[in-house]
């Protein structure tokens, strides 16, 4: 069991904000100490810039940055660390997919999505779709929101060797559905097309396995696993991410050129790093994964299933309350009370120094399955407490219109 | 003003009767309407406001859409409260309401009714929710 107490001490944010209850952990998490102290022994002692310095500390910052590719390599057990590129996040990460398979779609090939997507796996597709007339598909869900397998080989079937692409969340940021990839996978590949999977609510949350899952690409961000903000990870297998096109071009990413416009590219996956790479970033990444690797994944994954299974059945005894996914395991929690527009509640429990957020989710198959546009989510860490879900709860009981507008009183 | 618009419990029933009861509450199809759809991004309130100008007075202002209590009573109110003014007139008031969200000196006599969001402030990520609805009619109101 985790010592979540001795945990919350290794965040400055919990030590100078005792009061405060997290709850939006699938849009951003705290940083422990050890993250805030790597980045700020770059910028104090080490703050040079990496490649081509012909002394000994950019030599080393080099180095540093490299062992942090191969701190994320292992983590996701990638094959080869140059199998791991360091984007902006996860959003950076799958338009660099999407923009770099552009060349290889043709007319009337297809793009397989599902209806719960977030919009950063659905916008580059639109887009990439509209400029090389490729159609654009949803893998139908079941009633509870998940996506099984009957339905997307009946979309492989429908459309053949025309499906270029699958792409799809491993747990969907909503509702929180855990898909199974290592399934998928096998049956997007026996149709050739390749599976590319937004990782950002899955990979901060359990182990996640590349090679075993034969993913071709994976996206995920730092900032949701107690790394910094403006870092993460594209990783690719490796002959199709160094087929992939880069997206922008500048120093770093070439190693000779000339006037004419000959340009010999570096090789990859620092051909796709175009310009001084987000060094902190990085080394501030790579010491996130250490810190949760100290405390462990499969430790992680098993309390956030205890804890979200402890605010479920909590929540379920309160009758003003209504749960969207109650079954999922992931620690996210789609909820609404009755008659209180989403926005009203997360103010309102805002007062409480309780943080939710409300979300409008354009995702057709939501509206469908749970007749709202509107939920508030609380989403969790291995860093949240049961008693920070008995606070949540309580508050809930008061959440009515009524109480909503007092606030402003 | 009447003391009565000071006291925290008719406020506070005003925005909930507005919330529950939006007044102006339904969209027309007419083309002699001007309308505006206001969405973003940072507030999840979806709402479209209608308004029809004639001769430089509001003739009429509709709204409707998916959003919380603070911007369908807050909208709610500004329907009723503009309905029949001068454009000038209009303007003087949501400069005094904007002014009130903006917690700078305002003349809380024009604002009747919509002196009951006084504290939207107060949570400032709301401040949004208490004026899209005005800025709808703002923007159509600045094209006269």
């Amino acid at each position: 069991m985790l010592d979540v107490n001795k945990i919350k001490n290794d965040f400055p944010m919990f030590r100078r904000n005792q009061d405060l209850i997290y709850l939006d952990n699938s849009a951003t998490t705290f940083k422990p100490d050890a993250v805030i102290e790597t980045i700020n022994h770059y910028y104090e002692e080490a703050s040079v810039n990496i490649e081509r310095g012909d002394y000994l500390l950019s030599h080393k910052v080099s180095n540093m940055s490299e062992d942090a590719r191969l701190t994320l390599a292992k983590f996701i057990n990638a094959k080869r660390q140059e199998e791991i590129v360091f984007t902006s996040g996860a959003t950076d990460s799958l338009n660099m997919v999407a923009y770099g398979l552009i060349d290889r779609l043709q007319e009337d090939d297809v793009i397989l999505l599902n209806y719960a997507e977030h919009a950063s796996n659905i916008l580059c597709w639109f887009d990439v779709a509209k400029k090389k007339n490729c159609r654009i598909d949803y893998i139908d869900l079941t009633l509870d929101g998940e996506m099984c397998l009957d339905k997307l080989k009946a979309k492989l079937d429908q459309y053949g060797s025309k499906v270029k692409i699958v792409s799809l969340a491993y747990v969907s940021n909503v509702l929180g559905f855990k898909q199974d990839i290592s399934n998928i996978a096998a049956m997007v590949h026996e149709y050739q097309a390749l599976l590319i999977v937004d990782g950002a609510q899955s990979v901060p949350h359990m182990e996640t396995d590349v090679q075993n899952l034969d993913i071709d690409f994976l996206a995920f961000s730092g900032h949701k696993m107690c790394g910094p903000t403006g870092i993460g990870v594209l990783y690719g297998k490796y002959e199709i991410l160094d087929s992939l096109k880069p997206l922008r071009y500048g120093g770093g990413a070439n190693a000779r050129f000339d006037i004419a416009g000959n340009v010999l590219l570096q090789t990859t996956p620092h051909k796709f790093e175009a310009g001084t790479p987000n060094i902190a970033g990085a080394l501030g990444l790579a010491a996130a994964v250490r810190y949760l690797n100290s405390i462990g994944m499969k430790n992680i994954e098993e309390y956030e299933k205890e804890l979200k299974r402890y605010m479920v059945d909590k929540l379920k005894k309160l009758s003003n309350i209504k749960i969207y996914n109650s079954e999922t395991t992931s620690g996210i929690l789609a909820f609404n009370a009755d008659d209180v527009f989403a926005q009203d509640a997360g103010s309102y429990l805002n007062t409480k120094n309780i943080c939710v957020r409300s979300g409008n989710h354009c995702a057709k198959i939501l509206h469908n399955l749970i007749g709202t546009d509107q939920t508030c989510r609380a989403s969790l860490y291995f860093y949240n407490t049961k008693e920070d879900i008995d606070a949540f709860v309580n508050a809930c009981k008061d959440l009515n219109v009524e109480n909503c507008i007092g606030i402003f009183f | 003003m009447s003391d009565m618009l000071k006291d925290p419990a008719i406020l506070r029933e005003l925005i909930m009767d507005h919330y529950k009861y939006p007044r102006n509450h339904e969209l027309v199809d007419d083309d002699s309407y001007d309308s505006r759809h206001m969405a973003s991004d940072s507030c999840i309130d979806d709402i479209t406001v209608q308004t029809k100008i004639e001769n430089g007075i509001i003739k009429d202002i509709r709204f409707d859409g998916v959003a919380c209590t603070i911007c369908t009573a807050s909208t709610s109110i500004m329907s009723e409260l503009l309905k029949g003014k001068s454009v000038d007139e209009a303007k003087e008031i949501m400069e005094n309401y904007f002014n009130m969200m903006d917690e700078k000196p305002y003349d809380e006599e024009l604002l009747e009714e919509a002196i009951a969001m006084m504290n939207v402030h107060r949570q400032a990520n709301r401040i949004k929710c208490a004026t899209i609805g005005w800025k709808a009619m703002k923007e159509m109101i600045d094209k006269e």
